[in-house]
């Protein structure tokens, strides 16, 4: 249970997958203007994170360690991922439109988010076993999350804020994000078990 | 359209980093050094090359619906042995790129060129192109790479400028990544309004 | 220029690539798995020579690992005409900032750190990296060298011990001192009278 605990906390606070990874920058500099799409866009990679991580861990074992072609990996990967965001967004129109209506328009941008492979490598790589990287993919997607949020949040009121030209857009938002990994980096030493 | 026109669009007015602001994942953090920033932007450009020039040949082949499909597949299968050479040849840098090497497949300058670039021209022009946007990104990186590595540890490329314990260990982290970045960027803005 | 697609069209395009695709790859494959062993082993190599006193065995061929902490670690035994006189341990811990830090660890006979190198770590870039410039150093209380596990308080000063930690990197240098540790226990737990490492493969190590 520690570990799981560990791996949880770890990923959301001290290894933040944005501020101190440096993964799925793009989304989070890109849609992160207002609170609520910054929210939408952070459960949207939440659901296509932990299902991705499942499937290509599962590929991993039973296709690519098994038959010795581990040198595929990565193009079995993020053609599953891209494969993988499709049929979520054929699958939410059909089954469930809110949600649908909620996520739609941040699912084409998620294949291109470099934090959903990622998180698929690492698992890999860090010899996880299924629960965990199962864990480690949700965390590391409710990290993202919060990160996304707290920054829309300075975002929103940064907007009515006067900044010098030079400073204006992305300069302006890119030193609040480093300001937002240095307040981050006060979660390093937390250590569970 | 002129050659060297091709290849000064990716290194000035369209440059990756410091323009268009696409592949930031990378930029950021990869370039803790010079050294490291310069190995980056040298990996993406050899993905950039190859994958711009096979891409403009095999372009009409490629029924339309699949088109991002198969490219992906393209640039992951230049990634992939871009890995692998690394791993054998230069295992130091390739340590010390990490994961950064297969992410380069979701690199949005690499699907970004073939899928503006590439899929309209040639495949010699093409290749310039991804000379072009290679070299901008490569100088974008070593430059931030250098940057941070001469505040941080007041080296740059392992060379003492001025004595390490002056540094500011921040640049070299995390946080220092995003302030330099974006210092780096209100220079660019303030020159381009000159 | 099959421009239109057809269900007929798209199947067999994405096909031809992935096939051709993976064939290229397992080429280069084929091509590079001989130099990725070999730099692997030379790396190995290397980090044994570089910590250990002068031998003239083949620490490789006599390697031996022992379980500590439940991690299999490897010893590589340096004798020197017959003599004992070290051994390079790859030692590791699942407790640095990034995960997993791999050391090669040199004691000399009685058990002095000679020398080490770190072989792979996933801490922040730029701090990890200092590892293994800070505990060689001399300056303050930094370097390791020299120190005997056993008989040094061989912990950060945070954790009231005598090793000043890498600044702004303490999880670090918990982890690297904690390295050290594991491999000084791998080490002594195999250290009795001269017994070539190769009898004695798998043996357990009792640690609490």
């Amino acid at each position: 249970m520690i570990t799981y605990i560990s791996i949880f906390i770890t990923a959301i606070f001290v290894n933040n997958i944005v501020l101190a990874q440096f993964l799925g920058i793009c989304p989070f500099l890109g849609v992160s203007k207002k609170v609520s799409t910054a929210t939408g866009m952070g459960a949207a990679v939440a659901f296509v994170m932990t299902i991705a991580t499942i499937c290509t861990y599962l590929l991993q074992k039973y296709l690519l360690d098994a038959f010795g072609i581990g040198f595929m990996q990565t193009i079995v990967f993020i053609l599953v991922i891209a494969a993988l965001v499709q049929m979520v967004e054929i699958i939410l129109k059909k089954v469930s439109p809110p949600l649908y209506q909620a996520l739609g328009v941040f699912l084409p941008l998620i294949t291109t988010n470099c934090a959903i492979l990622g998180v698929a490598i690492l698992v890999i790589q860090k010899e996880y076993t299924l629960l965990e990287s199962v864990v480690f993919a949700i965390s590391t997607a409710l990290g993202f999350m919060l990160a996304m949020v707290i920054f829309a949040g300075i975002r929103e009121q940064l907007s009515t804020t006067r900044i010098p030209k030079a400073l204006q857009g992305m300069p302006i938002a890119l030193i609040v994000a480093g300001l937002l990994a240095l307040a981050f980096m006060g979660f390093a030493g937390i250590k569970v078990g | 359209m002129n050659k060297l026109k091709i290849i000064l669009n990716g290194i000035i007015t369209e440059n990756p980093t410091f323009v268009l602001l696409l592949g930031m994942c990378p930029t950021l953090g990869t370039t803790s050094s010079a050294i490291n920033g310069l190995g980056m932007g040298l990996a993406t450009m050899f993905v950039l090359i190859c994958s711009n020039a096979v891409i403009a040949l095999i372009k009409n082949l490629i029924p339309d619906k699949v088109r991002i499909p198969s490219f992906i597949v393209v640039i992951a299968a230049f990634v992939t042995i871009l890995q692998m050479c690394m791993e054998a040849y230069v295992p130091a840098l390739y340590e010390s790129l990490g994961l950064f090497i297969p992410l380069i497949v979701v690199n949005c300058i690499v699907l970004g060129r073939a899928e503006s670039f590439a899929a309209k021209h040639n495949a010699f022009d093409s290749m310039l192109d991804g000379v072009g946007c290679g070299l901008g990104f490569t100088i974008a990186l070593t430059l931030l790479g250098s940057v941070r590595e001469l505040l941080g540890t007041g080296k740059i490329f392992n060379t003492a400028i001025f004595p390490e314990h002056f540094g500011a260990l921040v640049f070299v982290l995390a946080p220092g990544a995003f302030i330099a970045l974006g210092y780096l960027i209100v220079i660019v803005n303030k020159l381009k309004t000159k | 220029m099959a421009k239109q697609s057809s269900f007929g069209n798209m199947l067999i395009v994405l096909t031809v690539i992935t096939v051709l695709v993976g064939a290229l790859l397992g080429y280069v494959y084929g091509i590079t798995a001989e130099p990725i062993a070999q730099a692997k082993k030379l790396k190995q190599e290397n980090a044994v020579k570089d910590v250990t006193p002068a031998f003239d065995n083949s620490p490789i061929d006599e390697q031996y690992t022992v379980t500590v902490n439940g991690m299999e670690l490897k010893v590589f035994p340096a004798t020197k005409e017959g003599e004992k006189v070290g051994a390079a341990v790859e030692s590791k811990t699942k407790n640095g900032f990034g995960g997993e830090v791999i050391i090669m660890v040199g004691f000399e006979a009685d058990g002095t750190i000679r020398n080490y190198r770190v072989l792979s770590h996933a801490e922040t870039p730029g701090l990890g990296s200092k590892m293994e410039e800070w505990f060689r150093t001399e300056r303050g209380s930094q370097s390791v060298l020299g120190k005997h596990p056993a008989k040094d308080n061989l912990t950060v000063k945070k954790d009231g011990g005598s090793v000043d930690a890498i600044t702004a990197a303490t999880i670090s240098s918990r982890a690297f001192l904690d390295v050290i540790a594991n491999a000084y226990t791998a080490y002594t737990n195999n250290n009795c009278d001269g017994a070539t490492g190769a009898t004695q493969q798998e043996k357990e190590a009792d640690y609490e």
